[in-house]
């Protein structure tokens, strides 16, 4: 059997000697299971994992993939909690995988599971379309100030800047908000924190258009103010602040004459 | 905004729709951080003190049956098991009411760097006043 040691960040790093030297008790991952269409129930498979020291969820799931079931379903990029692909729900909390260590998780069975509230595409694995709606619906994605310099050019054939700065869009938000949970039109955390930006910072645009989105029973008023996306992000992005911020805004806007 | 721009579409035959975690994503205390506990607990209070209103609108009609209905209830009110009910009822509205303080004030753009420390203050706050309350409602009984 081959250790755990950090294999799954090898095209970023490569493991150290006392890493793969502190080989410690292995990790016990109860996985969740499924792939929508398959004949199979949705199930939790339990896999014991080598794992050494520094070890991250990811690197457990990596490790699964290529030595006890290739089928397994895990989506990541950057290994740097830059990309926001590897959101699940692990321990029954939204985390990165890349960037949570088995080690701070203690011992015992560590339940790992797909984030909420998102349609499944198979075991690990979430459609993150919901989440980008309602980014989109915002319309106007902020950027840092140094991308539009002439130095942060977006390269050629690529538009121009379109995200939202800070958000890394993993979802982990909507995972984490108790009422996404039973209201699948709210605009969310995410979104709603995007809008807040354009409010907070317009630069010379009008903000009209974002408050008026915001300003309704599925924007910043369905929020029930339970911080649990604030908690979650792992970009500190600060959603519920975003909202309470945008409510401000709203009560303290101008109000057209009837 | 309508459901379908949000997208929530349909992704296909045998492709779960949506994966909303329902109510149980409210009450779930798996991974609870301080802000989740204390929206939990002000579902849980407030559904309390609704089914405590109407309870008490029931009680109040006893007066429309005359003294001698009224004081049966009032022996009944002074029994151990009522009291503690009444202890309950006090710790549910000291929760609620000043949990709704601090979620007043967020909801305006107010303290929201000292929220978490605001709750801790309001439930500390909240339990001395219904330690002093328990107290008193033990020397009536």
């Amino acid at each position: 059997m081959s250790g755990l040691d950090g294999g799954a960040r090898a095209s970023s790093r490569a493991p150290s000697a006392s890493s793969v030297e502190q080989q410690s008790a292995p990790a016990r991952l109860r996985v969740y299971r499924h792939k929508p269409g398959a004949a199979a129930a949705p199930r939790f498979e339990i896999y014991e994992v080598p794992a050494s020291a520094g070890a991250t969820v990811l690197d457990a799931l990596l490790w699964i993939r290529r030595h006890r079931d290739p089928g397994l379903m895990v989506r990541h990029s950057c290994l740097h909690a830059s990309c926001g692909t590897c959101g699940m729900r692990i321990a029954g909390r939204e985390a990165l995988a890349c960037v949570t260590s088995l080690a701070e998780l203690g011992p015992g069975e560590v339940t790992v599971e797909p984030l909420a509230n998102l349609p499944l595409v198979g075991d690990l694995v979430v459609d993150m379309e919901p989440s980008y709606a309602r980014l989109r619906a915002i319309g106007r994605p902020l950027v840092r100030e140094s991308e539009l310099r002439p130095e942060g050019r977006p390269a050629e054939g690529i538009p121009g800047p379109t995200r939202f700065e800070d958000c890394i869009e993993c979802g982990l938000c909507l995972s984490a908000c108790p009422i996404v949970a039973t209201d699948p039109r709210y605009l969310g955390p995410a979104g709603l924190a995007a809008a807040w930006r354009s409010v907070e910072e317009p630069r010379g645009g009008a903000v009209g258009r974002v408050l008026a989105l915001a300003d309704d029973e599925q924007g910043v008023w369905r929020c029930h103010t339970a911080w649990e996306c604030t908690e979650a992000c792992p970009s500190n992005v600060d959603p519920a602040g975003s909202i309470m911020r945008l409510r401000r805004a709203i009560v303290l806007a101008p109000r057209p004459k009837q | 905004m309508s459901e379908r721009e949000l997208g929530d579409r349909d992704a296909g035959p045998g492709r779960p729709l949506d994966r909303r975690r329902g109510v149980a994503g409210w009450v779930d205390p798996r991974g609870r951080r301080l802000g989740g506990w204390a929206f939990i607990l002000n579902r849980v209070t407030g559904i309390g003190i609704v089914v405590y209103l109407y309870l008490h609108l029931g009680v109040l009609s006893l007066l429309a049956r005359g003294p001698e209905a009224w004081d049966a209830f009032i022996a009944v009110a002074l029994s151990p098991l009522f009291l503690f009910f009444d202890v309950v009822l006090l710790a549910g509205l000291l929760i609620h009411g000043l949990n709704g303080i601090r979620v007043t004030l967020t909801g305006f753009g107010l303290v929201l760097d000292a929220q978490k420390a605001l709750f801790v203050a309001l439930m500390i706050l909240a339990a001395i006043v219904l330690l002093v309350g328990a107290i008193r409602l033990v020397e009536v009984g």
